[in-house]
């Protein structure tokens, strides 16, 4: 079964606990600057919002690599940087349609996220269960069994 | 190491700023944050400075667990003498800029001198320098936070700043960060304004990477986390509730200060509580609660984010103010609302707005308001003079005095003085709730006996977060003790005391005091921080949670405090509660002050002795 990313925004608190935890993972350092997924504070309307990169099943960034850098891994369908490839030219941060792929130039590569192998970093970090690793072809299960509830709430006959 | 052993010396005086190695030896012995910056700052400073002067030195400092995946690792602490009490000053901010000050490879910065105009400091990594702020001279922080971002052409940027209550000499003025939330009592902020420094800009890319033992800090933080989101308190209290879930307990005991401490119960407080937050307004349908929120790195996420009505009287005209944003703890809940007699949930809010945008302690502040109404009652203070009628209950006056300090206008800039020199200047200073010229926050030590000696001994003046027996009095945390009893509580107390100035020196919060008890704290410290052969055991951090506060005792000794400032209101002694489950009882802080003394190793003056300092190696 192929898995997911899936975030729900109305459980996030901006706690960060994900940023540090993908910085950790791919970098052995706890720096926010560093992590592939971004919490975003929309401050007035008083919602945080996580954000990284859907694994587009076409990806923009993988067409767009001059050097066939961006590779899909076979087991998690992520779309994985080879950084032994990589040669920095940032065509596909200019290709993605959502900014998720971005620039390091400590290493002069890009990174972007690779679902931790299958294991998501950011998901086991998360106190709220706002990013969670499901099956791919259901991440619209638990709203769907939400609006479910709500229909035929009237009792059954008896017979 | 956790340290990132590393602190900035801004010399305002001369316009520079240098990097020193951190006093390693030190951090052995103090920590960090509060107990660390203290250090530094009693071996700097002179313990009789005006705290206005030059001379006066100002420091923010990280603890070692700061900007790690600590859960609530992200503190930070502002040490001086403050303004408001002339007490040694050390105020605890949550939000991001502490974790962004270590991850730019700072553990603190040490503030000293004057600048000849206004600045602000910009730290980018290991690049910091201080620039021109003319331009920011008279904004809000809400505003400061804007344009410093906007100029910077970096939204990722962390700013804390002061307000106009902080230029203008408010003594209770706050450092502000990440628009809501503070650095709030003692005066920091007015300390900060005197030194013609309006904001700190952070933005830090380097991270944290000394840390002893990953493997075993990611051990020890899981483990803690757990105990967190376990617990009732910190699991689904908190995060549901916020502090606000306390408003009606309280209420209930009758320990609520109400109308300037008169009475301890308020009829008013079930529509100012956290459930009224929950509930929709007839108004517009809609409640006053949009969400939780959580500082850096905390997984219990206790941070309330309001909206008021739009069309509620005091914001129909100002846009501003309809936006979500920081809403009401418990403490600001209780300043504004049940001290002033005041139960419109939204005004509150607004008020609490207020002092957010432009950097005010609301509970300074609304324990003045209670003063000055009292006075307004009693015919001292009149309409003339105050600028609008000012009884109990009055929200108007509540909100137009809120504008008056914020801008330093008219009657506002007596409230600037606080309670206690505002009431001696009208020739009633018997009616400042407060000790060491700082008032008390929203537990009534006639009904929680243990709170009051933690107000006449806290050494920052009156204050519940330097021994929150309410944990064990009330919540039965880690034990149950009988509220309305004395016996006991001078033990509790310092070891309350002592456990808090550990947390406060960790980088990490103390609301996870609910949960954890050294017992927890400890293996994290351990993972994270060298410490020789001994490594950081619970009996290691107690003993630097004494350290840390009779080295404050010893500065406040110095600047001049004595055993008489260890008391409490005379209104608490000798007006006895009139309803509720104290009725009857007045605070027996006189039965136990000597015993706690004692307990502490100090003389019957309150001076620590030679034993006592000899064993914590002061």
């Amino acid at each position: 079964m192929q898995k997911s990313l899936h975030i729900d925004p109305s459980k996030c608190t901006g706690c960060l606990q994900c940023e540090m935890a993908c910085s950790y993972e791919n970098h052995g350092v706890f720096n926010i600057a560093k992590s592939r997924i971004k919490v975003f504070n929309f401050e007035h309307e008083g919602r945080k919002v996580p954000y990284t990169c859907t694994q587009c099943a076409e990806a923009w960034c993988l067409n767009a690599c001059p050097v066939d850098a961006i590779r899909i891994d076979a087991a998690t369908g992520a779309k994985i940087v080879h950084e032994d490839v990589c040669v920095g030219c940032k065509v596909c941060t200019i290709a993605c349609p959502f900014g998720t792929i971005n620039y390091v130039a400590d290493s002069g590569k890009v990174q972007k996220c690779d679902l931790c192998g299958g294991d998501p970093a950011c998901v086991t970090a998360c106190p709220t269960a706002a990013i969670t690793y499901v099956d791919a072809d259901w991440t619209g299960l638990d709203k769907m069994r939400q609006w479910a509830g709500k229909t035929n709430t009237q009792p059954r006959a008896s017979a | 190491m956790g340290w990132a052993r590393k602190i900035l010396r801004v010399d305002l005086s001369k316009g520079t700023c240098k990097s020193e190695p951190l006093n390693m030896e030190w951090a052995q012995q103090y920590l960090g944050q509060r107990g660390l910056a203290t250090k530094y700052f009693v071996e700097e400073v002179d313990p009789k400075v005006d705290p206005l002067s030059p001379a006066n030195k100002l420091i923010m400092a990280t603890g070692p667990l700061t900007g790690t995946m600590a859960s609530t690792g992200g503190r930070y602490s502002v040490i001086t003498k403050g303004a408001l009490t002339g007490a040694i000053a050390c105020s605890n901010s949550g939000g991001y800029i502490g974790a962004e000050l270590k991850m730019a490879g700072w553990d603190m910065i040490i503030f000293e001198g004057k600048s000849p105009k206004p600045v602000y400091l910009s730290i980018q990594d290991d690049v910091a320098e201080l620039r021109d702020a003319a331009h920011l001279w008279g904004k809000t922080t809400w505003d400061t936070e804007e344009i410093i971002k906007s100029s910077h052409h970096d939204p990722q940027v962390r700013v804390c700043s002061i307000g106009r209550a902080g230029e203008n000499g408010v003594l209770y003025a706050c450092i502000v960060n990440d628009l809501h939330r503070a650095a709030g009592r003692s005066g920091v902020g007015t300390v900060m304004g005197s030194k013609n420094l309006k904001a700190v800009a952070v933005r830090g890319t380097v991270g944290v990477s000394g840390i002893r033992d990953f493997k075993a800090f990611m051990t020890a933080t899981t483990a803690a986390k757990k105990v967190l989101a376990d617990n009732a308190v910190t699991g689904q209290g908190l995060p549901t509730y916020g502090t606000q879930v306390l408003m009606n307990v309280i209420n209930e005991m009758g320990a609520l200060p109400t109308r300037n401490a008169k009475e301890v119960q308020f009829e008013g407080a079930r529509k100012i509580s956290a459930e009224a937050m929950h509930e929709k307004r007839l108004s517009d349908g809609k409640a006053n609660l949009v969400t939780n929120a959580a500082c850096f790195g905390c997984t219990i996420a206790c941070g309330r984010i309001s909206q008021v009505d739009k069309n509620h009287w005091s914001v129909v005209n100002s846009p501003k103010y309809w936006g979500a944003t920081g809403g009401l703890e418990y403490e600001a809940a209780w300043s504004l609302g049940a001290a002033d007699g005041v139960d419109d949930l939204d005004a509150l809010t607004v008020a609490n707005m207020i002092c957010n945008e432009d950097g005010f302690d609301p509970i300074t502040f609304g324990a003045t308001v209670g003063a000055v109404m009292e006075l307004y009652t009693m015919g001292v203070l009149t309409k003339e003079q105050i600028g609008i009628e000012a009884p109990f209950g009055s929200a108007q006056a509540l909100l137009e005095i809120a504008h008056m300090t914020a801008e330093g206008r008219g009657f506002g800039k007596e409230m600037g003085l606080g309670s206690a020199r505002l009431t001696a200047k009208y020739g009633h200073p018997e009616l400042s709730m407060s000790v060491k010229g700082q008032e008390f926050p929203a537990y009534d030590p006639r009904g929680i006996q243990g709170m009051g000696l933690t107000y006449a001994t806290s050494n920052r003046g009156a204050c519940h977060l330097r021994s929150y027996t309410v944990a064990s009095e009330v919540l039965g945390i880690p034990v149950k003790t009988d509220p309305l009893v004395t016996e006991g509580k001078p033990a509790l107390v310092m070891a309350f005391q002592d456990a808090t100035a550990a947390f406060d020196s960790s980088g990490t919060c103390i609301f996870t005091t609910f949960a954890w008890s050294l017992v927890d704290l400890a293996p994290q410290i351990d993972a994270a921080c060298e410490g020789g052969e001994a490594g950081w055991s619970v009996e290691r951090l107690a003993e630097l949670g004494a350290r840390i506060w009779n080295m404050e005792r010893l500065f406040n000794n110095a600047a001049g405090f004595t055993a008489k400032d260890d008391d409490l209101p005379t209104r608490l002694k000798t007006e006895p509660a009139q309803t509720g489950p104290a009725k009857g009882l007045v605070s027996g802080i006189d039965k136990m002050v000597p015993e706690y003394y004692k307990l502490r190793g100090w003389d019957t003056a309150g001076v620590p002795d030679k034993e006592t300092l000899a064993r914590l190696g002061l």
